[in-house]
């Protein structure tokens, strides 16, 4: 049943898409700052937009920091919405059931589909933010890029540590599909499963922004999503990027026993 | 085949199937009626373990569901209101996704041109599913039905958005299909569809079971004698005299109790005029009305 998801998910026009749509935005700001040579200053916007025009290797990575907080939940709500709603609208949901698939399987599976939809996705925007920031923006200063923190990383710790942020977004993402997957097990409208996950997630936005809120801020699934800028300090600081992914693994945990509960004796009538 | 014994379901406070208890034996081609809103879809969806039953046992294939779902359901094609396809890929590669998403072996690439073939699609049409017709995604659930070469057909309304000579393609594929061993259940809500096709049936009417025996039976002679006459009242006297007891006038017919020979005899000899003479059968809607509250299937036989 994985292997049919994967390959449902690989054959989707949907898929191509999404992961073509998210990769506008990011392609807009590098022409933008190509043309203008305006970056931000340095500690404002998005991380890294800063040190990019003279540094373009380091594109990647405020590519992802422009999707991650915004685009890329979208799309995964859309997509993880979709997953078991989605079925259920076309009518295939019943008769994958009777053929027989069990209801489990089919929830992992769905689950490991968005997943890997969400790493296509932040592969495809670092390559193409690699690609962007070679050709649009600065070239690699000789002796290396320099870290947040301010000492030189070589070109093999700078891959290494690209490839740990392309690994921790994606992680990051694993609570918003746990929550999506859960709404789509609800109700039989993708639409209506997506926009409750974006609602959470915009709930949860608010409340980090709010004082008030202080004590619930380490619960909530959006909070460590920025925390892949640490991986870019010297040494590495580790704490927020564990506390992410704990995050993260209790989403999902908590979700998909939530999805399982209510799926597993769902009356199917679509 | 099939065996339920009380099968019941509550939405609520409705009860939707209420103490149901079908017998769908080997070799059936069974008629499972009832108006729309009566029950039907809810009993299939339970039968495979789509909609969990309130109480009661089901039985499929011996076993029992949804329990061995597992076991019992490889062994059912099924057909539930409608069919239900990916629209973006092409009829073939929807038999094969879904194929291959269940246990067991594959259905191989010949079969499933064989299948397409077999209800009336073109096996090399690549065209995607949004741009087929009602009419042609109907036979593609069928075919997804039939791709195993199940013993156990559970077929759902299954002549819906078929164009006449869509539906009788259908009728003679179930035919032969159960000549060869098939079991058919079919549910459906046109009485005509049932009485050509059926061997057995069973009426559903609210979700009670109201009805359930073999259509010869159900149709057989009911012991009167129709006569139909030009002069029926002169045919009443005739008949009462000669000691007919019962005789009942019903316009230009007249209903006796008797054998056919012996009323026409009577008849014929006192110079009654005789258009027709035979014994009374009933008919489905008969008994379907009958059996039901009247007016639930208003319109029905017509459709």
């Amino acid at each position: 049943m994985i292997r049919v998801e994967l390959i449902q998910m690989l054959r989707r026009p949907r898929t191509w898409i999404t992961i073509a749509a998210l990769n506008v935005l990011p392609l807009v700001v590098a022409i933008l700052l190509s043309v203008t040579e305006l970056g931000p200053r340095p500690g404002t916007g998005p991380p890294f937009l800063a040190a990019v025009l003279s540094d373009g290797s380091l594109y990647p990575l405020a590519a992802m920091g422009i999707v991650l907080p915004l685009f890329l939940p979208i799309a995964v709500a859309v997509v993880g919405g979709d997953a078991i709603a989605g079925e259920a609208q076309t009518g295939t949901l019943r008769y994958l059931l009777v053929r027989p698939v069990r209801r489990g399987h089919l929830l992992i599976a769905k689950l490991v589909s968005v997943v890997a939809f969400v790493l296509l996705a932040v592969v495809a925007v670092a390559v193409a933010g690699l690609v962007e920031g070679q050709l649009l923006l600065g070239r690699t200063q000789v002796g290396g890029v320099v870290s947040i923190s301010g000492t030189d990383l070589d070109t093999q710790a700078l891959v290494q540590r690209s490839l740990l942020a392309v690994a921790y977004v994606t992680l990051s993402m694993l609570g918003v599909a746990a929550v999506a997957l859960f709404f789509s097990t609800l109700t039989d409208s993708a639409i209506a499963a997506a926009l409750g996950t974006v609602g959470v997630l915009i709930a949860s936005t608010v409340l980090l922004g709010l004082d008030a809120a202080e004590s619930l801020r380490p619960f909530l699934p959006t909070r460590y999503w920025l925390s892949f800028v640490d991986l870019f300090r010297d040494p590495i600081r580790w704490t927020e990027v564990v506390r992410g992914v704990l995050t993260q693994a209790s989403y999902l945990v908590v979700f998909l026993a939530a999805a399982w509960a209510s799926f597993a004796t769902k009356d199917v009538k679509s | 085949m099939i065996r339920t014994h009380g099968l019941t379901k509550r939405f609520g406070r409705v009860r939707a199937v209420d103490d149901v208890d079908l017998d769908v034996r080997e070799g059936d081609v069974y008629g499972f009626l009832g108006a729309n809103g009566s029950g039907k879809t809810t009993t299939v969806r339970m039968l495979l373990g789509l909609v969990l039953a309130t109480s009661g046992d089901i039985e499929v294939l011996g076993r029992r569901m949804p329990r061995s779902a597992r076991d019992v359901l490889p062994s059912v094609g099924a057909l539930i209101e409608g069919p239900g396809a990916y629209p973006h890929l092409s009829g073939r590669a929807n038999l094969a996704t879904v194929d291959a998403a269940g246990p067991g072996r594959r259905a191989g690439r010949r079969r499933v041109a064989e299948t397409l073939e077999q209800v009336g699609l073109d096996p090399a049409d690549r065209r995607p599913v949004r741009a087929y017709s009602l009419g042609m995604r109907q036979r593609l659930g069928l075919a997804s039905a039939l791709l195993r070469r199940p013993p156990l057909l559970m077929l759902d309304e299954p002549t819906n958005g078929l164009d006449p000579q869509g539906i009788r393609e259908m009728r003679d594929l179930l035919v032969t299909l159960n000549r060869e061993g098939t079991t058919i259940f079919l549910s459906s809500h046109l009485l005509a569809e049932i009485e050509q096709m059926c061997t057995r049936v069973g009426v559903l009417d609210r979700g009670r079971l109201v009805v359930q025996d073999e259509l010869t039976t159900l149709t057989g002679p009911t012991g009167l004698v129709r006569v139909v006459t030009t002069e029926p009242a002169r045919a009443v006297q005739v008949l009462s005299s000669a000691g007919h007891r019962d005789v009942r006038p019903e316009g230009e017919t007249v209903l006796v109790p008797g054998r056919s020979a012996e009323v026409n005899e009577t008849l014929v000899r006192a110079g009654v005029p005789v258009a027709e003479v035979g014994p009374q059968r009933r008919s489905l809607e008969d008994v379907v009305l009958e059996a039901t509250d009247p007016g639930v299937f208003r319109g029905a036989g017509a459709a």
